[in-house]
């Protein structure tokens, strides 16, 4: 079974700047739409091959710090869960404006289980 | 200097896939590069809700042709996890043997459009015509070229005869002998070199910041490989990744070709150090015709065109064995998948994860695919600005973009 570090919003960016400053890769984030609860969004990090995860468990309209800040490579990731499930993530170093894949005039969420989100951050 | 914006894809000759960039330049110097995504988003991951957990493994192997076996394979894995299923040693080398099979089949088509890319056709040719021996013993030994469809939750469906693995070697020796051949070529040639030394270049601290992943890292001196974890039979077979340091297309290139070499040594072990025994545990609800045999045509039916259609094989390829081993399933496994986990394989382009979360029903929750084009975008981005134009579409590919993979 999948062991995860539980996080808090207001760590999300102190966590990802001590692994950072570490040495752990940022492997990606992973969204999970968890219902009525909200969401989870999953931080899988790597180092020599040894992986760890942390898990942010968020109510909807949540608003998540970026880590793209001090992770560029989580500019991409970002914008795919704006796009797919509405989450919003505050200084992002490239936004999209939750056009990543889909067209501008979308306005769903295509990943959420009831798509009713919209995608204004 | 006044800036202009230079549009570079969705088409572009040396793109097979459409990615589109935003180039600002001065003069001829690239100053920024903007990605633009999205031309073929299917929503693959979505599609866990309305397919069961059996039927996904056909799904993921469609979210990139070239990497299909490894993208199965990482999907199983990740099932096979969280389900407790402890898969044969036999189809745990036999899933080595495709997954290897699949690395250099697609080194060898980069490589082919890498030599294209900067206008070398003739080797471009010669790559891909070593590349078709490859091709023909997936066609062989699964009955597809390409989706080779291999992998089930709890093992393969197909299995190898001691006359196959003995063709194989055999197989492998002319394209061992053929590869060394171009090593000159690729390797030495005067305009290769001019084309790719000191281009793109991405240095060590800088790859692993931006999460690099596959030749992209190792190009740039790191040992690092999903390999090295484990998983299939490399626990068993022993690996050392391919390290380059030069961070430069050329060294890109490079691990590339050395990879394609090591990966007919992978083969090789894994063929010599098969145990005979079982090739699947049988899953509960898998479909009916998951049940484990070599080439029986199955579906695809290609082998039994072969069988109908002598014309249709190539004379040096041996007629399919549509026999079924006996005692090829070894226990039946009961249950759903109910909870989560993170599994990594290597792919040709570098690593791939797959996180799997299941609920105790049929249909997974939640299927998330990281795949390594999309890890090596932000390198790319950083790799651009200073280059000449003229060298764009050299570092583009030299990261072997895989778009389909990226956007799923």
């Amino acid at each position: 079974m999948l062991e995860t570090i539980p996080l808090t919003l207001d760590a999300v960016r102190d966590v990802a700047k001590a692994c950072f400053d570490d040495g752990w890769r940022l492997v990606t984030l992973t969204a999970v739409d968890t219902g009525e609860a909200g969401f989870d969004i999953l931080y899988h990090y790597d180092k020599d091959l040894v992986m760890k995860h942390y898990r942010l468990s968020i109510p909807k309209e949540t608003v998540v710090p970026s880590i793209s800040p001090i992770y560029f490579t989580a500019l991409l990731v970002e914008n795919e869960i704006i796009d797919q499930f509405g989450i919003c993530f505050s200084d992002l170093v490239l936004d999209f404006g939750g056009a990543l894949y889909l067209e501008e005039e979308v306005r769903t969420t295509p990943f959420c289980k009831v798509s009713v989100a919209q995608k204004q951050c | 200097m006044a800036r202009t914006i230079l549009p570079f894809g969705p088409q572009h000759p040396v793109l097979p896939e459409p990615l589109h960039l935003k180039l600002v330049i001065e003069d001829e110097t690239v100053i920024e590069a903007l990605p633009t995504l999205g031309y073929v988003h299917r929503g693959l991951e979505k599609l866990c809700e309305v397919r069961d957990f059996n039927q996904m493994v056909q799904i993921v192997e469609r979210v990139c042709g070239i990497c299909s076996c490894l993208h199965a394979l990482c999907y199983c894995e990740g099932l096979e996890q969280i389900m407790g299923i402890e898969v044969p040693r036999r189809a745990k080398y036999l899933r080595t043997i495709w997954g290897e099979l699949h690395r250099m089949h697609s080194h060898l088509l980069w490589l082919g459009l890498f030599a294209d890319a900067f206008g070398f056709e003739s080797l471009f040719m010669q790559f891909w015509r070593v590349r078709e021996r490859v091709m023909d013993i997936m066609e062989a030994t699964c009955g597809n070229r390409v989706v080779v469809s291999v992998n089930v939750v709890g093992g393969v469906r197909r299995d190898l005869t001691a006359e196959q693995c003995q063709w194989i070697e055999q197989q492998l020796v002319i394209i061992e002998k053929e590869v060394r051949q171009l090593t000159t070529t690729i390797l030495n040639d005067y305009t290769v070199k001019k084309r790719t030394v000191g281009k793109g270049v991405l240095s060590k601290e800088t790859a692993y910041q931006l999460g690099a992943v596959g030749p992209m890292l190792r190009g740039s001196g790191w040992a690092q490989d999903a390999r090295m974890t484990g998983y299939a039979a490399f626990d068993e077979i022993g690996f050392e990744p391919v390290v380059e340091h030069d961070g430069d297309c050329y060294a890109r290139s490079t691990v590339r070709f050395r990879e394609t070499l090591q990966s007919i040594d992978l083969v090789r072990l894994a063929i010599a150090r098969m145990p005979a025994g079982e090739t699947s545990v049988n899953v509960e609800g898998a479909l009916e015709d998951d049940t484990p045999h070599p080439i029986a045509g199955g579906r695809a039916g290609t082998m039994q065109r072969f069988k109908r259609d002598k014309h249709a094989r190539p004379a040096d390829v041996p007629a399919p064995n549509l026999d079924l081993p006996a005692g090829h399933v070894a226990v039946k496994v009961k249950g759903k998948p109910d909870g989560e986990a993170v599994t990594r394989v290597e792919q040709p382009r570098g690593e791939l994860m797959y996180y799997l979360k299941g609920t105790g029903a049929k249909y997974m929750d939640r299927v998330r695919i990281r795949t390594p084009t999309f890890a090596n975008i932000p390198p790319l981005l950083a790799m651009l600005p200073g280059c000449e134009l003229a060298d764009v579409p050299v570092i583009v590919l030299s990261i072997d973009p895989c778009i389909s993979c990226t956007e799923r």
